[in-house]
């Protein structure tokens, strides 16, 4: 009997399945008596026990649900609602990138970004050619802010005291004190945040101050002077440029705007402008000058004045280089422009003012402008934290800043925040601010919601949302929106609701969507302040004096006040005159270092009127005598898994009354000695001659001087016939005489094309993989060297020896001319980057590429191929963006045109410094520039026969001064 | 065989390189060495291992310096080859008997060399899983290797070298393994022995085949000896990195290799000859040449690097220039100084018979030259690439813990392929050595 209940053989089972058998009638007709009876007998899973392989698989069930268990407390699966294209949108073809203009906000200013989309997924952001902000260009922050967008460290939900929560719990908490608020007209209400320049947030804003006329709100911007006049330029107008410190090219929301302008008069010839720039620490624009004075900040402070007294004949510098100076300005009245840097006194702002008056430059070159819009009732920085520290304050809404870390280091913000009994951090991260405040809300990215912004020159221009948001993000308005009783509002009905009451009209429909698509709103400009009085007047404090050197603090090229530490594409981006990545330094001119007895290297105390910080010395040409230059943005401490311990915290050494420096830094040695991750060694050009130049006379004289440089071999000796390109034959110029170096081409092409993150140890160790470099070179004397850049992507050779080494042919010549990279065939020898006397190959030595974040893995361009350990990799000239043209031009029966092939390094380039385009077409851009007397080949002499060329650089000197 | 007192000659040193291997008991001596050899040789399988794991970047190369140790250490062992098949393809065609009782134990010694050698080139490779592809074999992609590629010429030479050398070894073993398979007491190792002898029974014809064999053997090595290191000097020639581009790499290159060849023959000899009471066989005679081998291709390496020195002046080339000035005084200056110290100072002390008379002196004397041919390699690929052409490309290298310990467990292989050697093989020829007493006479 017991037989029967064991399993039996399969024949057996497909045997009675056929021929179904009986012990009795009963059982044949399936009773309930014998149901029960067979119950009784044999009680289900009674003889299995004692099988003992039942209890094998009774141990495996146990382990399978205690692993099943496990599986339950994972997080919540996102929920993805699938869906196919019921009915496709008209403008998506799968496969084929869509644009959506939008802008880029550094420090609230706007700058006009393009969005590339890839169903729906954003992965690459160009420069918008019909925004004032951007004219097509880009800078590394906005090129680099598609990583930002992506960040698996952003903020993903709203936390009550560090404990997840939800946007329903906050309003619940918010909006019950906000009934009181009412009866209280707002008093203890606070709110600090970011400059904004969003007509519609600051129209949210002076509701919110209108519904409760109590409560208060605190600009804090931590890298921009408030103080300085708002000037709008007109570059391109100007023929001579004296930049007082001030970084045009460099470092503005302008900068964009007049990179272009200036590198549209950088043509060598009678039309070119002059650049005088006098500066106490290098920057870009100084860079960029034709002439580079290094001056003290006191010297620069009064330089204004002398300039002027030279203009009025009140002192006679005829010999100096300050009387030619003066001279050549005042030459040019109408013409001229005179810039004072953002971190200069208000003082000196007002001499500068006075001078371009003298000039005749207001209204031609220069503006003046009234300063960006504030809230009404604005109440300052300090104020708002003796408040706090006064337990006056009864809520503070931290909207999109960090103050805990951006605060000066006389202001204590986190015990502050500690007497103020609900605290409200809105941004894009958990950081320093959040992690003190009750609760915290994650914002919105800009790529992921609806706003407006200004740009430099006021221009309006709308941003639009590229995708969902990846988090429980809130935007500002929304959260506004909340305070203001309308908890459901979207931002884009408040958005849209703004503009609609601002323009209204009957075809605000097609106003709406114009703007939109073209990323800015015709004939809107930003309305000045409601001319309600702000509190009084502050006078804009004198910068601190005291024995010892001059300490300059100013914000990070890269990261900024420290809102992008944690990008680790601008972590990995060299800084532009130094080639520094992943950290600051404090920079000193050689002459100084040596004469208090410090090294490169050397890591030293700075002590700032007992305010003490240890950072590393970097050694910097062209550092004024007894200075010492710092960035901001480093040493934080909850930026993310980037971002954390990376560098030294210079606000430490940032007071209120001395916010960007002054005298009194005294340096010590702590003995302790640092290794710098750089990009680049060696600074000197020693016997070769990458970057070529001359003055403008000598260049008039002899145009063909980059000629008699080396000799380049002829065409003809070789023993092989040459190689005929009857299709396209692409080529690329580098105009050396318009570049700034700024590096957005890095960033363009690091987003463009997939290029992965090595980190610091990596790039100690000089395996960063950027496929185009800038480098970087001093000439002449250390105390004012002239400072060269030279962009470096593959120079693409005709004769290329990468080409000839490699033994399994991964690196080829294709038939249009480029030097083609087959990374599946490439099996990592890496003697194509030896024999590259250029060294722009770049090796996965590690697996680099980032394949565990799903976010990171949605910012893939997916045109181009994620590469793997072990395979060689370097510039393509953008070959998909060729392909890409080709097959537009193919289904249209007509031969690519001249432009319609952009690499992205070119696309970002703010100068227009890099062209690119087919040498056969007899009319292309880039064709005429091979054909400037100042085009050169990067070591031409080897024979390789680049397609990537350069034109020298040329300098407008100033006769007067030798 | 005939009667007499030569036949007690060579009978006697039959009986004392064959006890070597069936004989004599493990000692303790052999063991502790065996045992700090086979210790390395399991740092290199670890090191591999992880290289496996994590890639090529555990080692200090970068950008510009792409080659470091890995390459230094081929060439290097590569080199050291050269000697064995110097010594018993050339000297044979030359008719220089002396070379009867070093030539087993330096053919050995090439052979390990070229497995040591062989196995850089893989490891060095970014995918070394698809080495494969520098083969030319029909695959389904249709692609063969890229035959301008000196790399693919180092396929053939070294693979071909290797083959060569490992055939000549075993064709030359062939009458000794039947020795020992005749004087073997025990069964199975006289089956073993027997196996390899290939039946070997001793009979004239057996011995004329053999003479034919080996020397044509002998005259298709002569060709590698020059050949093998040319083709990898080629690997430098042929690029265009300052240091490297030059014409006279091929027979510099050739040089350096005998040079270190036969300072690793005397370094490994010297010793051995000691342990196992070897001096009747290895004669200070024996020593001496070598020294004066090792003086000869000193004095073509000094000529190498004079002739470096002299184009690098007469060019004008201001890389070449700039690339030797920094070679010497830059920041791998001292490695050149110890090299042109070990490589051209040092064999200068063989001109001194009495040098070349001490056994003591030469060993010293070896080592010495091994070093400095080692930096030799590194001074032209690390010094070369660190700083090329463009100064902001210019770079440095510092090696890590697993290229020292991947260089390191290369000679562990080395050493341990060599003490099992000399265990399992008679280490001198012993069919050679009884001809040359017999026609001694």
């Amino acid at each position: 009997m017991k037989t029967s209940l064991q399993p039996r053989p399969a024949w057996v089972s497909h045997f009675t399945s056929r021929f179904p058998q009986w012990r009795s009638m009963a059982q044949m007709e399936d009773l309930p008596e014998f149901r029960s009876y067979l119950e009784r007998e044999f009680p289900e899973g009674a003889s299995e026990w004692s099988d003992g392989l039942s209890r094998r698989r009774f141990l495996g069930l146990m382990g399978a649900s205690l692993a099943l268990a496990g599986f339950c407390s994972c997080s919540r699966q996102p929920i993805e609602k699938l869906a196919p294209y019921v009915r496709q949108p008209p403008e998506l073809i799968p496969g084929e990138p869509l644009w959506f203009a939008s802008a880029h906000l550094l420090s609230g200013v706007a700058r006009g970004i393009l969005v590339e989309s890839h169903e729906g997924r954003p992965t690459k952001v160009e420069g918008n050619p019909d925004h004032p902000g951007s004219l097509g260009g880009t800078d590394a922050m906005m090129q680099a802010s598609i990583l930002q967008l992506y960040d698996p460290d952003r903020s993903q939900t709203p936390l009550k005291r560090g404990i997840p929560s939800t946007w329903n719990a906050l309003l619940t908490e918010l909006l019950r004190p906000a009934a009181r608020w009412g009866a209280t007209k707002g008093a203890g209400l606070r709110f600090v945040s970011g400059r904004t320049t969003s007509p519609t947030l600051l129209d949210q804003m002076n509701q919110v101050i209108a519904r409760y006329p109590d409560a208060r709100w605190t600009i804090h911007e931590p890298a921009v002077n408030s103080s300085a006049l708002r000037v709008v330029c007109n570059v391109e107008r100007a023929d001579v440029i004296l930049a007082i410190d001030a970084d045009f090219l460099g470092s503005s929301p302008a900068q964009l705007a007049y990179a272009r302008q200036f590198a549209r008069r950088r043509k060598p010839g009678d039309t070119m402008n002059r650049l005088y720039v006098a500066e106490s620490a290098p920057s870009l624009t100084g860079a960029a000058a034709d002439h580079r004075f290094v001056l003290g900040p006191d010297d620069l402070f009064r330089l204004p004045e002398r300039i002027e007294h030279v203009l009025s004949g009140a002192s006679d510098e005829s010999m100096s280089w300050l009387g030619a100076l003066a001279r050549d300005l005042g030459n040019h009245s109408g013409r001229s422009l005179v810039l004072a840097g953002e971190f200069l006194p208000a003082a000196v702002h007002e001499a500068v003012y006075a001078l371009n008056t003298r000039l005749g430059n207001i209204g031609s070159t220069v503006q003046y402008l009234p300063g960006l819009p504030e809230p009404a009732k604005a109440l300052p920085f300090s104020d708002l934290v003796a408040e706090m520290q006064n337990g006056k304050v009864e809520a503070l809404l931290i909207l999109g800043t960090n103050p805990v870390y951006t605060s000066p280091a006389d202001i204590d913000f986190a015990k502050a925040l500690s007497r103020v009994p609900f605290t409200l951090h809105h941004g894009l991260y958990v950081d320093e601010t959040a992690t003190h405040c009750s609760w915290h809300l994650p914002e919105t990215d800009t790529l992921e919601s609806w706003s407006d912004a200004a740009a430099f020159d006021g221009a309006l221009c709308l941003l639009q949302p590229l995708i969902e948001p990846l988090y429980d993000g809130i935007s500002p308005h929304e959260l506004l929106a909340a305070l203001l009783g309308q908890p459901a509002a979207k931002s884009y009905d408040i958005v849209r609701g703004y503009w609609l009451q601002r323009i209204g009209g009957a075809d605000f429909g097609e106003t709406w969507h114009r703007a939109l698509s073209d990323g800015v709103v015709a004939g809107q400009t930003l309305r000045p302040s409601p001319a309600v009085a702000t509190s009084t007047p502050r006078t804009p404090p004198e910068p601190l004096s005291g024995e010892g050197l001059h300490l300059l603090i100013r914000p990070d090229p890269h990261v900024y006040d420290g809102r992008f530490a944690n990008n680790a594409w601008l972590q990995e981006l060299p800084k532009p005159l130094t080639k520094i990545t992943w950290e600051n330094a404090a920079h000193m001119a050689p002459s100084t270092a040596s004469r208090i007895n410090l090294k490169h290297g050397d890591v030293v105390e700075l002590d700032f009127f007992g305010r003490k910080i240890t950072a590393p010395l970097w050694v910097l040409p062209g550092m004024a005598e007894d200075s010492v230059l710092i960035h901001l943005g480093y040493g934080r401490t909850s930026a993310g898994k980037v971002g954390d311990g990376v560098g030294f915290n210079a606000y430490a050494l940032r007071t209120q009354e001395a916010p960007w420096g002054g005298s009194g830094l005294q340096v010590r040695a702590t003995g302790a000695r640092h290794v710098f991750s750089t990009t680049q060694e060696h600074s000197a050009m020693e016997y070769s001659h990458p970057v070529r130049f001359a003055t403008l006379t000598e260049f008039k004289k002899r145009p063909e001087f980059v000629h008699a440089i080396e000799e380049t071999p002829a065409y003809e000796e070789s023993l092989y016939p040459p190689v005929v390109y009857n299709g396209y034959s692409w080529g690329m110029t580098i105009d050396l005489n318009t570049c700034i170096g700024c590096s957005a081409c890095i960033i363009a092409c690091q987003a463009e094309n997939n290029i992965p993150v090595v980190g610091r140890d990596q790039v100690m160790r000089g395996r960063e993989m950027h496929w185009i470099r800038v480098d970087r070179y001093f000439s002449g004397p250390a105390e004012a060297p002239q400072i060269l850049h030279q962009p470096v992507p593959c120079m693409h050779c005709e004769n290329a020896p990468c080409e000839v080494v490699c033994p399994v042919a991964a690196t080829v010549h294709d038939s249009e001319g480029l030097n083609a990279m087959v990374y599946n065939r490439c099996i990592g020898t890496r003697y194509c980057s030896n024999n590259c006397p250029y060294k722009v190959r770049r090796f996965n030595f590690f697996h680099y590429s980032e394949t565990k974040s799903p976010t990171l893995k949605m910012q893939r361009n997916p045109q181009v191929t994620v590469r793997t350990r072990g395979v060689i990799e370097k510039c393509t000239y953008c070959v998909q963006r060729i392909s890409a043209a080709r097959i537009k031009s193919e289904v249209a029966s007509r031969a690519i045109r001249d432009g319609e092939v952009v690499p992205a390094c070119a696309q970002a380039c703010p100068a227009e410094a890099i062209r690119f385009g087919n040498l056969n077409d007899p009319v292309s851009v880039v064709r005429q520039f091979k054909k400037d007397p100042r085009n050169y080949s990067l070591l031409g002499e080897l024979n390789t026969r680049p397609r990537t060329t350069y034109l020298a650089r040329i300098f407008n000197h100033n006769t007067e001064i030798s | 065989m005939s009667a007499g007192a030569p036949i007690q000659h060579y009978e006697r040193a039959d009986d004392q390189i064959s006890s070597i291997v069936l004989e004599r008991p493990f000692e303790w001596r052999w063991l502790v060495g065996f045992a700090t050899a086979f210790t390395f040789l399991m740092l290199l399988n670890v090191s591999i291992g992880w290289l496996f794991l994590r890639g090529v970047g555990i080692w200090g190369v970068n950008v510009p310096v792409a080659w470091g140790f890995a390459i230094v250490n081929f060439v290097w062992w590569i080199g050291i080859g050269h000697a064995g098949t110097f010594i018993s393809a050339i000297l044979l065609l030359l008719h220089q008997q002396w070379r009867n009782s070093i030539n087993r134990f330096s053919e050995a010694m090439t052979l390990f060399a070229v497995a040591c050698a062989g196995m850089f080139p893989l490891l060095h490779l970014g995918r070394p899983q698809v080495f494969y592809w520098l083969l030319p074999y029909p695959d389904t992609m249709g692609l063969w290797p890229q035959w301008r590629s000196p790399l693919v010429w180092d396929v053939f030479a070294v693979s071909t070298y290797l083959t060569v050398s490992l055939i000549f070894w075993y064709v030359g073993l062939i009458p000794d393994l039947a020795t020992l398979r005749d004087r073997a007491k025990r069964l199975w190792i006289r089956r073993a022995y027997g196996l390899l002898a290939l039946g070997w029974r001793n009979s004239v014809k057996h011995w004329s085949r053999y003479e034919m064999a080996y020397v044509l053997l002998a005259g298709l090595a002569t060709p590698l000896v020059l050949s093998v290191h040319s083709v990898v000097s080629f690997d430098f020639a042929v690029g265009i990195v300052p240091g490297w581009h030059s014409t006279i790499f091929p027979p510099y290159f050739v040089a350096g290799a005998i040079f270190s060849g036969f300072a690793m023959v005397l370094s490994l000899i010297i010793p051995l000859r000691r342990f196992y009471h070897l001096e009747n066989l290895i004669t200070s005679m024996h020593l001496e040449n070598c020294a004066k081998v090792m003086l000869v291709s000193g004095l073509l390496v000094t000529f190498g690097y004079a002739s470096e020195f002299f184009t690098t002046w007469y060019s004008d080339d201001p890389y070449e220039t700039g690339g030797l000035l920094n070679r010497m005084f830059g920041l791998y200056g001292p490695i050149w100084w110890l090299m042109m110290a070990c490589n051209v100072g040092v064999p200068q002390l063989l001109w001194s018979a009495r040098i070349r008379g001490s056994a003591m002196a030469l060993f010293i004397v070896s080592l010495l030259i091994n070093l400095g041919m080692w930096t030799e390699r590194f001074v032209i690929i690390i010094g070369s690439l660190h700083r090329d052409f463009l100064p902001s490309a210019w770079g440095i290298y510092v090696p890590t813990f697993w290229d020292w310990s991947t260089l390191l467990g290369s000679i562990g292989l080395f050493l341990t392929l060599l003490f099992v050697f000399v265990r399992i093989l008679p280490m001198i020829s012993i069919a050679e050595v009884r001809r040359e007493k017999e026609a001694a006479g």
